[in-house]
């Protein structure tokens, strides 16, 4: 059997992936408050965390359990809130494609913005790495953070206290987002796509289910590729 | 059906969903090789969609209930300039936090 364990590897990525832990800790934390409160039992909650992995699209499912909207409405809406992870899970498969359907399935499981920014971000920084160093990596960070998403949430259902307010850290997501975004921006394609998302995403937060978020993320990847090609003519011309 | 059979329908529901979109293309091409164009936008994913999830989020923060706050936004653009200019998450993410705080207090 192939071998896709590389240790140093692995220890970067758990390295990388750590200071997330701050801001899933909060957010599990608060889930699990909110969620008790609801009137959910212990089980639930956890069911919620550990079946889904997704705090945005449990909030939202939450938010319309709390009004009463038909199930249907529900899971629809809370789905659209993780359309986005098909994206992720398309990009993703440029890297880890060849791992055997298995381990895919787990990557495919794990797959939450942090592992996946962080992973893109030093695939794209280290293209010589293999497919053993591709999947250590990815492991690494998913390896704190992962854990700590559970455990967060079961802190928050049986303490039934989130941290105070004035720790504003309702803003920690948000920092970590854009950290990751700033090295991001290598070329002229990458900035072009992340200003077009941008602008998307404010004049389309009209729509409902978070669909502002996919228009945005087809818009600002159809502007990298065209950006990249005009480059690249340029260059050859 | 009980309230407590509807809410587990819903677990399950957005779990299959959530892994269904997680899998999709992780499952489906695995190692088929897929053409240039798409590729071509594949590369960017990731700058594509984080800065529109952020955005409204910083612009329109929900602990001020909507309103633009002058705390987040510097926070937001000192995490975004510490980023790109030393291509390192860490001291981004410290600048961002110091200068939230700072701003928190004194602003």
């Amino acid at each position: 059997m192939a071998s896709y364990w590389d240790r140093s590897t692995f220890w970067r990525g758990f390295r990388d992936g750590l200071p997330f832990v701050l801001v899933v800790g909060p957010f599990g934390m608060l889930f699990g408050v909110v969620a008790t409160e609801a009137g959910l039992p212990l089980v639930q909650v956890m069911s919620f965390s550990i079946v889904v992995i997704a705090g945005a699209a449990q909030f939202t499912a939450l938010q319309l359990m709390a009004d009463n909207a038909p199930t249907i409405v529900v899971i629809a809406s809370a789905l659209a809130v993780n359309l986005r992870m098909a994206m992720y899970s398309a990009s993703m498969t440029t890297h880890l494609g060849p791992l055997p359907v298995w381990r895919r399935a787990l990557v495919a499981y794990s797959l939450v913005d942090q592992s996946y920014a962080l992973s893109v971000m030093e695939y794209e920084k280290r293209p010589e790495m293999t497919l053993a160093q591709k999947t250590s990596y990815f492991a690494g960070v998913i390896a704190p953070v992962l854990p700590n998403w559970y455990l967060a949430t079961l802190v928050g259902a049986l303490v039934g206290q989130s941290i105070p307010d004035s720790f504003a850290l309702d803003f920690a997501v948000p920092i970590t987002f854009l950290a990751m975004i700033g090295p991001m921006l290598r070329t002229k394609a990458h900035v072009a796509a992340a200003v077009v998302s941008v602008v998307c995403a404010l004049l389309f937060a009209f729509l409902p289910w978070n669909l502002g978020l996919i228009v945005a993320g087809i818009a600002g990847m159809m502007t990298g590729a065209f950006v990249e090609l005009r480059t690249e003519n340029k260059d050859m011309a | 059906m009980s309230e407590s059979t509807t809410i587990w329908v819903i677990i399950v529901a957005m779990g299959l969903g959530s892994f269904g979109l997680r899998f999709l293309f992780l499952g489906v091409i695995g190692d088929r090789q897929m053409p240039e164009w798409v590729l071509r936008h594949l590369r960017y994913t990731a700058v594509a969609v984080l800065p529109g999830l952020v955005a409204p989020l910083v612009l329109w923060p929900a602990a001020t209930e909507g309103q633009p706050d002058p705390a987040r936004l510097a926070a937001a653009a000192v995490t975004l300039g510490v980023g790109y200019i030393t291509k390192n998450v860490l001291a981004a993410i410290f600048g961002g936090a110091a200068t939230l705080f700072l701003g928190l207090y004194f602003l």
